[in-house]
């Protein structure tokens, strides 16, 4: 059965072009992915992602029950901040990647992907203990995210709380747009700053008509999930599902910044330990395409001599480059000594630069 | 709704067709794959000056989300390709999207096989098949 947001009727009011993504009905694009892209690098975008899961976890052990499933080091954050993370099993392999928010002294907010709520749950009951409360919010709670430039701008037209204090990845509860108890959050996977606000569900339809309201005067558009694919990938961040996957490890992915090996016991350390002192066989990287065919995900990767080597899991076509970029696996080895790569559909060859990642700044496309 | 003209032929791979003369036919894609596809970024035709099998694949149009492979509606020799396409030339794939059945012409055909013309759908069949 699939599920629907409290926004639907919106969207499809919109003429939204509507996907089922994760079990959920969502709006893949509205005007079209570049139009909507731009409007985000340049402007302010409105994505609705209240399929995103949220589960609370609570009490004296809440703390010691996260850093044992999650890779960063948990113990580090401050209440109102928030923190990137994974969560992998005994083999390092990725279970998913997630964001972390200390909300109070004993209080967290975990923040999932839609397609691994059951998983994630699961993995959480399995390894909490006694003294710690979890609460699948999933369902009651609507997120959405405002992105971009202007995002300030509008989101200031419509609260009290202090959101210019706010810095990235911090966290308050405020007031927006007469809806109480709102977690605003300085994040997102667009790279052009903004910030996401956990509602209620019940008061969700009437926050976003309300910015969408007052944003239209500063530029805001409606944005899919179509041009928030594009814009993580712009960035280079990582897709679950696509990039990163229990095959994979942080290592090999590029995350080994959010995998604090030092820390307490965690579930994986110890063959992560185990891959770092031997060193990663494969690496995530980021190329360009010389061509404007696009690699999509699965192409094979090949080395100079026609051999595959790799393959590609991210891949798209960059409306601020106006070029194809991806992300995709190859040997550690190759990628040491070469800069080239050659892609193939099965079909045809296609050659391409392996760049580093972000492959924009941002700075150039806002205003 | 998807906009179907019925003065033209189609293919369940989503190409439209029309006469030119008698041995020479325009193709492009439909209002209904424009629409699917979103924004059009680049179309391949390499094949011009080759004699391609009807339903084997003559070029590809790459849109930002997806690709997707162009086949041939009827077996023949492709003869040209819009220039208006071309990236070294008029450079403007996203013409499909705004005019798919005029100025979004993608290539011309001389056809070997006159017959396979009773093979493409009329209007109305293409409709049923897009729902």
């Amino acid at each position: 059965m699939t599920k629907l947001t409290p926004l639907y009727d919106f969207h499809v009011n919109q003429g939204a072009k509507m996907t089922d993504f994760a079990g959920y009905m969502m709006p893949i694009q509205y005007s079209g992915i570049q139009e909507e892209h731009m409007a985000v690098r340049q402007k302010a975008g409105l994505f609705d992602v209240s399929h995103m899961g949220e589960f609370m976890v609570e009490g004296e052990d809440a703390l010691a029950v996260l850093q044992k499933i999650t890779t960063n080091n948990v113990k580090s954050l401050k209440i109102g901040q928030a923190q990137y993370t994974l969560m992998t099993n005994e083999e390092g392999g990725i279970i998913d990647d997630l964001i972390i928010y200390r909300l109070d002294e004993q209080k967290y907010l975990m923040v999932v992907n839609a397609s691994n709520i059951k998983k994630d749950w699961d993995w959480l009951i399995e390894n909490k203990t006694l003294n710690c409360r979890t609460e699948n919010v999933s369902e009651q709670t609507g997120l959405i995210a405002l992105q971009g430039p202007k995002a300030i701008q509008i989101l200031k037209r419509l609260t009290d709380s202090d959101i210019e204090s706010l810095e990235y990845y911090h966290c308050m509860m405020g007031q927006v747009a007469g809806a109480s108890s709102v977690l605003i959050s300085a994040t997102g996977y667009t790279g052009s700053g903004g910030f996401e606000l956990y509602i209620n569900s019940d008061q969700l339809v009437s926050v976003w008509n309300d910015i969408w309201e007052i944003g239209q005067q500063e530029g805001l558009q409606l944005a899919g999930l179509g041009c928030r694919d594009t814009l993580r990938l712009e960035m280079g961040y990582c897709l679950y599902g696509n990039d990163i996957d229990e095959t994979t490890s942080p290592l090999e992915a590029g995350l080994g910044w959010v995998t604090k090996l030092k820390k307490t016991d965690f579930i994986g350390q110890s063959a992560l330990i185990k891959q770092k002192e031997k060193g990663v066989v494969r690496k995530l990287i980021g190329f360009k395409m010389d061509g404007k065919r696009v690699a999509r995900s699965g192409y094979n990767i090949l080395d100079g001599k026609g051999k595959v080597v790799g393959e590609v899991r991210s891949g798209t076509f960059s409306p601020c480059l106006q070029t194809p970029i991806g992300l995709g696996y190859i040997p550690k080895d190759y990628e040491i000594n070469n800069k080239r790569i050659t892609i193939s559909n099965g079909r045809k060859n296609f050659d391409a630069e392996i760049v580093k990642t972000p492959f924009i700044n941002v700075n150039e496309y806002g205003n | 709704m998807s906009n179907i003209p019925s003065n033209l032929k189609y293919t369940a791979e989503h190409e439209w067709v029309i006469k030119e003369s008698d041995d020479v036919i325009r193709v492009g894609i439909s209002d209904f794959a424009q629409s699917e596809l979103g924004d059009i970024v680049y179309v391949e035709v390499e094949t011009v000056g080759d004699h391609i099998e009807k339903d084997e694949i003559f070029g590809a149009v790459e849109a930002v989300k997806t690709t997707s492979d162009l086949f041939m509606p009827m077996s023949g020799e492709v003869i040209e390709f819009n220039p208006t396409l071309d990236e070294s030339e008029g450079d403007d794939p996203a013409i499909i999207n705004e005019d798919p059945y005029e100025k979004g012409w993608i290539i011309k055909i001389k056809i070997s096989d006159p017959s396979q013309w009773d093979e493409l759908l009329d209007a109305e069949a293409y409709g049923e098949l897009i729902g």
